[in-house]
């Protein structure tokens, strides 16, 4: 019985892997353009609420709103009080704030 | 060039042969190097999924907001300002926005509360977003219950449930009537959250910003162009979390390259000694590393690549959940969006694989062009 030289399952594994990258990247690009219309209805949903922040992190105003937060929000809570919420060390601060 | 490819298949067995008799010490290796492509590849896709993402939905943001400061701080806007701003040249419209925060005892979450222009459902409803219709087991015709400023009960019916698709905007979005929002906080009618300004000329908004900004001192308006940036920056490679993460693999990838660089293991060496003492070239044996360096880094690469598209686009990055979420209580269900370059995946090769194999070539290259006898004496 014959049996397959390491080097040819070797180079198989390569370009199936390959071959999963492109179709990895395919599947971007199909993806992206079926997902297109979802992304403009909550364009259009930013627009008519005039929303200006994602809903991603909500444990604490600055993380929820970055774009509306002020320089003094992340020490709120007492004169001394440092950041504490564990995204604020994830969401940076706003660019106009830099 | 047959003879060359059969070298060089020769060669492959070879080295995978070497390779599979420290089976142990190479799986390892395997799995610690896709690894590292894997954290990399995952937070370089979900970034740049993330902020074109976020390019795309905020992009009918309002033009500039207008925020009054008090002592550093945002303050609620006089709506006499609205005025004011109208008079400025080139200003098409002013309106007010009135939102703020809840926290909800009953869940430990905060809700974003928000009036919108046109409020169809009239007082005494409210729509809210899928992640709080999830977390308090709320439906449409339900009726929630808030806490006003006196600490009295409020109660709402829920009219509408914003679509899961819009779950990245509106997870944790309240939409009331002004009567109840104002009713609720005790916000009289002179004042409002902030104020929203539209623009004949969109190349005159930094100057009316300025414009703004000498008539009312004490505000601060913010552009639609700030908040697009803001976004690029959090998800940048230089953000917090990026660098973070970043900065672990880097080191362990930088760990080890510098072992397989620094040195080569006795066993290593002897066996490279004998290939040279039967007759190998020094070409040969470094051919051979070369391949070695191939069939690991190469290996690494593609299964990294792979599972990191799979933790992104298909898990919806769920390994960067828990660093998302904070202690959020109300985090939004969403696919990411798949936006990936070309020269994102060749960086991430370049930054993997070469650097990998010179640093096996390396020392290989040392002990091969010394004397076969004293190497097979270690």
């Amino acid at each position: 019985m014959l049996s397959a030289r390491k080097s040819d399952l070797f180079f198989l594994f390569i370009t199936a892997s390959t071959l999963l990258i492109g179709i990895a990247f395919l599947h971007a690009e199909v993806q992206a353009a079926r997902n297109l219309p979802r992304l403009q209805q909550q364009a259009q949903m930013v627009e008519k609420y005039d929303l200006t922040d994602l809903a991603l992190c909500t444990e604490a105003r600055y993380t929820r709103h970055p774009s509306q937060a002020d320089r003094h929000t992340a020490f709120q809570d007492h004169p001394v009080s440092l950041e504490h919420f564990p995204t604020g060390s994830v969401i940076g601060p706003s660019h106009h704030l830099k | 060039m047959r003879a060359w490819v059969e070298k060089q298949r020769n060669m492959v067995d070879f080295t995978l042969s070497a390779l599979l008799r420290r089976k142990g010490k190479n799986v390892s290796l395997l799995a610690v190097y896709t690894g590292v492509v894997f954290v990399l590849g995952s937070v370089m896709f979900f970034t740049e999924g993330m902020r074109r993402e976020a390019h795309l939905i905020l992009h009918g943001a309002p033009e500039i907001i207008v925020q009054k400061m008090v002592a550093g701080r945002h303050d609620l806007i006089p709506t006499a300002y609205m005025e004011k701003i109208r008079q400025i040249k080139g200003v098409q419209s002013v309106k007010e926005r009135l939102w703020g925060y809840y926290y909800d005892p009953v869940v430990g979450a905060n809700y974003t509360l928000l009036v919108p222009d046109d409020f169809k459902l009239g007082e005494g409803n409210i729509a809210i977003g899928k992640g709080i219709s999830r977390k308090r087991l709320a439906y449409e015709g339900d009726i929630l219950s808030f806490r006003g400023y006196t600490g009295d009960p409020l109660t709402f019916q829920i009219g509408e449930i914003f679509s899961a698709e819009s779950e990245l905007i509106s997870a944790d979005l309240v939409t009331v009537s002004e009567e109840d929002f104002r009713g609720m906080f005790a916000m009289t009618k002179e004042v409002a959250t902030d104020l929203v300004v539209k623009v004949r000329n969109p190349k005159e908004l930094a100057t009316i910003a300025t414009k703004i900004v000498q008539l009312l001192p004490d505000t601060r308006p913010i552009l639609r162009d700030e908040i697009l940036r803001t976004y690029d920056a959090v998800f940048s490679w230089r953000s917090s979390l990026m660098l973070v993460i970043l900065l672990g693999a880097v080191f362990s990838f930088i760990i080890l390259a510098w072992d397989k660089a620094t040195g080569m293991s006795a066993e290593e060496k002897r066996e490279i000694g004998i290939l040279k003492a039967v007759g190998w070239e020094t070409s040969d044996v470094l051919l051979m590393r070369f391949w070695e360096g191939v069939v690991v880094s190469a290996s690494a690469f593609m299964l990294g690549v792979l599972l990191a598209y799979g933790h992104v686009f298909f898990a919806s990055a769920m390994l960067f959940e828990p660093v998302l979420k904070g202690w959020s209580v109300l985090y939004p269900e969403f696919k990411i969006t798949p936006f990936i370059a070309f020269n994102q995946v060749a960086a991430l090769f370049f930054l993997t694989v070469i650097p990998y194999t010179v640093a096996t070539i390396v020392p290989s290259w040392r002990t091969a062009t010394i004397d076969p006898d004293s190497v097979m004496r270690l």
